[in-house]
């Protein structure tokens, strides 16, 4: 009995963690806005940048490879969906990856960001995923088009 | 009194999880059952995980345990992890055998040739824990012959830390996992060791949708051990398995792993062979918030 009661303490404090912290992280922070206001306050993008000279020099490998953007897309809707939306528009927890911010960054830097993730913003690292199939990702996104400003109304889920 | 129908409890769990149809994702899990890579939970998902390891025992009877495992994404670098563990000994009873509280940090923002995580465990156990999730101190074969109804009186508070040391490289994960344990009443340190190597069986994913494509297979060699204790330190009376192990990762978000493992000296069991059943819930944090009243 007093296992059961134990158990049951141990595990009540396991959900309600996991409640405080859903709590603190489920307010959608990437919101699907006009390109202007997404600019504004994803600062997310500017992880970009700091991708390592290095790192944005090199070429995505499978850049002719003619499956590498349906390969990616899938790999896109196992791993990347459930923050980003299912296509890329934007979801609750990651940002809008059609933004040309991320359409002209160069193949590298989004290399560099779906390897090391950005771990203190909520962004998991990615190299668990073999490094051609990171690169079937950036064929899938740099496949995109940019997108284009958005009616208020167009994600409502997302109410202004 | 035994309880002959604890593992359908884990099955209960996953069945439920599954059957109210939460949004699943598609895992990516490594096919270890007892070293640990650098990678952690995504934030938000729960990982629902049923083992089994099923063990000879020389001079006793063979047994059966079992452990479910609530795997959460707190954050991108923290996972936190709660195991209910159980077993069966053929010709003895099946119990329950206790919890662990387990949580795993990620010090360093981006990914290096090396990476390092750290380990702490809270177990809450009976002396009748046969899981063996890890390798420690002086632990031998030969303690598993105490019937249940005597080893389950034994009470063990015990504090796990580990040192995880991974890299990636060219589709193959290595990883060292250094573990020292501490049962909280008057004993010594002790002492163990988990290596792995790991490879999905192709690095390119396929255009099309498949279950059976290589790249959603994992195949690698787990081999750990105890290393003794504070006051006699190495090999000597420690028990040492390897197992080759193989991950299978399902499309739909459920995965399957298997492992022999074979004992290498005469204080391992001869033969271990694992199974399991994982199911990843994508955006448990957020089904939790919408229960609690927050925002979805």
């Amino acid at each position: 009995m007093k296992g059961v009661v134990f158990t049951s303490g141990i595990a009540t404090v396991f959900l309600a963690a996991s409640a405080l912290l859903a709590r603190q992280s489920a307010a959608p922070r990437f919101p699907a806005k006009d390109q202007k206001e997404d600019r504004k306050e994803n600062s997310v993008y500017a992880e970009l940048g700091k991708a390592p000279e290095k790192a944005r020099a090199k070429r995505n490998p499978l850049e002719k490879d003619p499956e590498a953007p349906a390969a990616g897309r899938i790999l896109f809707e196992q791993h990347c969906a459930e923050c980003h939306g299912a296509t890329a528009e934007g979801g609750k927890k990651g940002p809008n990856l059609r933004m040309e911010e991320v359409q002209n960054a160069q193949p590298g830097a989004i290399f560099w960001i779906l390897t090391n993730g950005v771990v203190r913003k909520g962004m998991p690292v990615w190299s668990k995923l073999p490094e051609p199939q990171r690169w079937q990702l950036v064929s899938y996104l740099k496949s995109l088009r940019v997108a284009t400003a958005k009616p208020a109304d167009s994600n409502p889920s997302n109410p202004r | 009194m035994g309880r002959p129908h604890a593992p359908f409890f884990a099955f209960f769990f996953l069945g439920l999880f599954t059957f109210s149809s939460p949004p699943a994702t598609h895992a990516q899990e490594s096919p270890y059952f007892v070293a640990y890579d650098h990678y952690l939970e995504e934030p938000g998902n729960l990982e629902i995980e049923y083992f089994s390891t099923f063990g000879t025992q020389r001079g006793g009877n063979d047994f059966h345990a079992f452990w479910t495992e609530f795997e959460y994404g707190a954050t991108a670098w923290w996972t936190t992890e709660l195991y209910l563990d159980g077993q069966t000994t053929f010709g003895d009873s099946t119990i329950f055998t206790g919890v662990r509280w387990e949580n795993r940090f990620r010090p360093l923002k981006h990914e290096h040739f090396v990476n390092p995580i750290f380990y702490i465990e809270y177990e809450h156990k009976s002396g009748a824990d046969k899981i063996l999730k890890e390798g420690e101190g002086h632990d031998v074969e030969s303690d598993f012959l105490i019937p249940n109804a005597v080893a389950r009186k034994e009470h063990i508070n015990e504090i796990e830390l580990k040192l995880i040391l991974s890299s990636t490289f060219k589709g193959w994960n290595f990883t060292e996992n250094t573990l020292a344990a501490k049962n909280l009443s008057n004993s010594p340190w002790e002492f163990g060791y988990a290596l792995g190597a790991s490879r999905p069986l192709a690095l390119k994913a396929s255009a099309r949708r498949c279950t059976l494509c290589p790249q959603n297979f994992v195949a690698g060699a787990e081999m750990y051990g105890g290393l003794g204790d504070r006051h006699s330190f190495g090999l000597h009376e420690t028990s040492q398995y390897l197992a080759p192990v193989l991950g299978w990762n399902l499309p739909s978000g459920w995965g399957l792993r298997i492992s022999p493992g074979f004992g290498l000296n005469d204080n391992s069991h001869r033969f271990l062979l694992r199974w399991g059943v994982t199911r990843e819930i994508a955006g448990f944090g957020s089904m939790v918030a919408r229960l609690f009243g927050g925002r979805p």
